[in-house]
């Protein structure tokens, strides 16, 4: 039973999501193999062969996979396919943007955003915005995967002897390109794998206040989320949105500032490990799951926070 | 050209789901339902490209009981011209549900399939993008914007990390994020005219698509819930519970 991993990397470094899906996959019980697809990926290959647990990895290094755009991404898991009974991606933005095209060439069900594997073919997932978990088994002869990284712990980065093995790139489809990449620049934390996340919402009132959240991040060495309300109002960009349809997250600390708690943002926060909220509404849903509620005025409270921190 | 909108009907987001006692599903007796939230954004966005005299005809398509005509006529109260009712009272999986669209999409020769990018009840986030592969087409998922040309699409997608605009030769399959627009209320003389439009009823054996699952549910169950801590009455009282008790900063 052996597993195929996609690393998740950009160009230069490996994710923490591989080393967590390698988890995931190590408990299928087989070997685990992982793909590196990228352009000049070469140090990335050789980190995903540090990975505790993983056997072989598969370099694909040339232009195409620069961006892993999700039509060569399928071409080249599917020349690999035969030879695997698994095939497991982080649910990031490009694991599910590749994956389902894999499956659907395969012609088997994926299994979305699995949160624990009971057995090689039983796995775990919530559905209805995380209100519900289904136990689903699946009957292909390859499972496709992709795996909620925060319910898995990373595997050691350091102790692995997997060997690296160069293979050929695919033809390329030719039907879509990459033409722009802007991302968020910013010297904090992946909201991805933060250990704190400082998290504001419609009750910031204006991007300018979520200055005053930055500064309490940066006492806290944490990354910034957002509810959707937040987002759509104009107040962060879309990737610091934290939910059901945003990214999930899951840190020892996750502060909530006005944020009331929607389930669909609930859905997206609630396996933190510690949860504080901070609003004005004594009666809003996010005190209900909340470990330390602080009823008041955020305006005084964030501040009051960021200074006792300094002090 | 043509575009194709599929829409599902799903439980209302606004309603609180219940775990079933037997653990066969959650109950959907007597819940309210309505199109998937991010379908309206696809609804939208296809009828804002017809009102751009960009798209000649707007076709939604739901493939489910009887009720889903009504989210059809959602769609074709917002301004959508014909319905596909595909009917089946059976859970149909993704991949079952690109196989249809598939078969649909070689009648029909849409230049552009705008799917939403997740269905808010299976949480999937599969179906556009398994169409496109069916297809071997091109996609953009989690679209944020769209610059439709007369041959390709610029489609400026939300990823992890901030935006990426891809360049996709048509026909495509769009999949569509929350930013794209925000979706109109149909008004009461189009929920009138939307009466009139067509839906033609067809059934999965129609398109020869086999729609027995690959996946068997063995059990749905809720999740572990987590329980309210306590409310603290000062910064300071905060901090101290957070350095002594919880121990993360």
């Amino acid at each position: 039973m052996a597993s195929l991993v996609i690393a998740e990397h950009d160009n230069k470094v490996l994710k923490e999501a591989t080393a967590k899906v390698v988890t995931a996959a190590s408990q299928l019980g087989g070997p685990v193999h992982v793909l590196v697809a990228g352009q000049g990926a070469q140090g990335v290959a050789d980190a995903a062969a540090k990975l505790q647990g993983v056997e072989k990895v598969l370099l694909a290094d040339d232009a195409l996979y620069a961006k892993m755009v999700a039509e060569t991404m399928e071409t080249l898991i599917l020349s690999l396919a035969d030879k695997y009974d698994a095939i497991l991606a982080p649910a990031t933005t490009n694991g599910k943007n590749y994956m389902p095209r894999v499956a659907a060439k395969l012609d088997v069900a994926q299994v979305s955003e699995v949160i624990a594997i009971e057995s090689p073919d039983t796995f775990v997932r919530p559905i209805y915005a995380g209100n519900a978990f289904a136990t689903v088994q699946s009957t292909d002869a390859i499972k496709v995967l992709t795996i909620r990284t925060t319910a898995f712990d990373a595997a050691a980065t350091t102790g692995g002897g997997a060997t690296v093995e160069t293979i050929t790139p695919q033809a390329d489809a030719g039907v879509s390109k990459v033409v722009l990449q802007e991302l968020t620049k910013s010297a904090r934390p992946e909201l991805g794998n933060a250990r704190v996340i400082v998290s504001g919402g419609r009750g910031l009132g204006s991007s300018e206040n979520f200055r005053m959240l930055e500064a309490l991040a940066d006492k806290l060495n944490a990354a910034l989320g957002a509810s959707r309300a937040a987002v759509d109002a104009g107040y962060v960009p879309n990737d610091y949105q934290v939910g059901q349809t945003g990214k999930i997250v899951a840190p020892d600390l996750y502060v909530a500032v006005g944020i009331s708690g929607a389930i669909q943002h609930l859905a997206g926060m609630k396996d933190s490990k510690v949860i504080v909220a901070i609003n004005k509404d004594p009666d809003a849903p996010i005190f209900q799951i909340a470990d330390y509620g602080l009823v008041g005025d955020l305006f005084e409270i964030i501040p009051a926070l960021t200074a006792e921190l300094s002090s | 050209m043509k575009v194709l909108v599929p829409v599902k009907r799903v439980i209302d987001y606004n309603v609180k789901v219940r775990v079933k006692a037997d653990q066969t599903g959650v109950d959907l007796a007597n819940v309210k339902m309505s199109m998937n939230p991010f379908d309206e954004i696809s609804v939208e966005e296809a009828v804002r490209l017809k009102e751009k005299g960009k798209a000649t005809e707007v076709i939604a398509v739901s493939i489910g009981p009887q009720q889903a005509s009504e989210t059809i006529r959602t769609a074709l109260a917002m301004g959508a011209d014909r319905g596909i009712l595909v009917k089946t009272d059976a859970e149909v999986e993704p991949l079952a549900v690109a196989k249809i669209l598939k078969a649909i999409c070689d009648e029909e020769k849409p230049m552009l399939v705008i799917t939403g990018k997740q269905a808010i009840d299976d949480d999937s986030n599969q179906t556009g993008q398994m169409l496109a592969a069916l297809l071997g087409w091109a996609q953009g998922t989690f679209a944020h914007k769209l610059e439709l040309g007369d041959a390709d699409a610029k489609i400026e997608r939300e990823i992890d990390g901030g935006l990426q605009t891809v360049d996709v030769k048509l026909p495509a399959v769009m999949s569509v994020d929350l930013r794209l627009n925000e979706p109109r209320y149909a008004s009461l003389p189009n929920i009138m005219k939307a009466k009139k439009k067509p839906i033609a009823e067809k059934a999965p054996a129609d398109y020869g698509v086999d729609i027995a699952p690959k996946l068997k549910t063995l059990k749905v169950t809720e999740p572990p819930k987590r329980q309210a801590g306590i409310k603290v009455k000062t910064v300071a009282e905060l901090l101290d519970k957070l350095k002594n008790e919880a121990g993360v900063i």
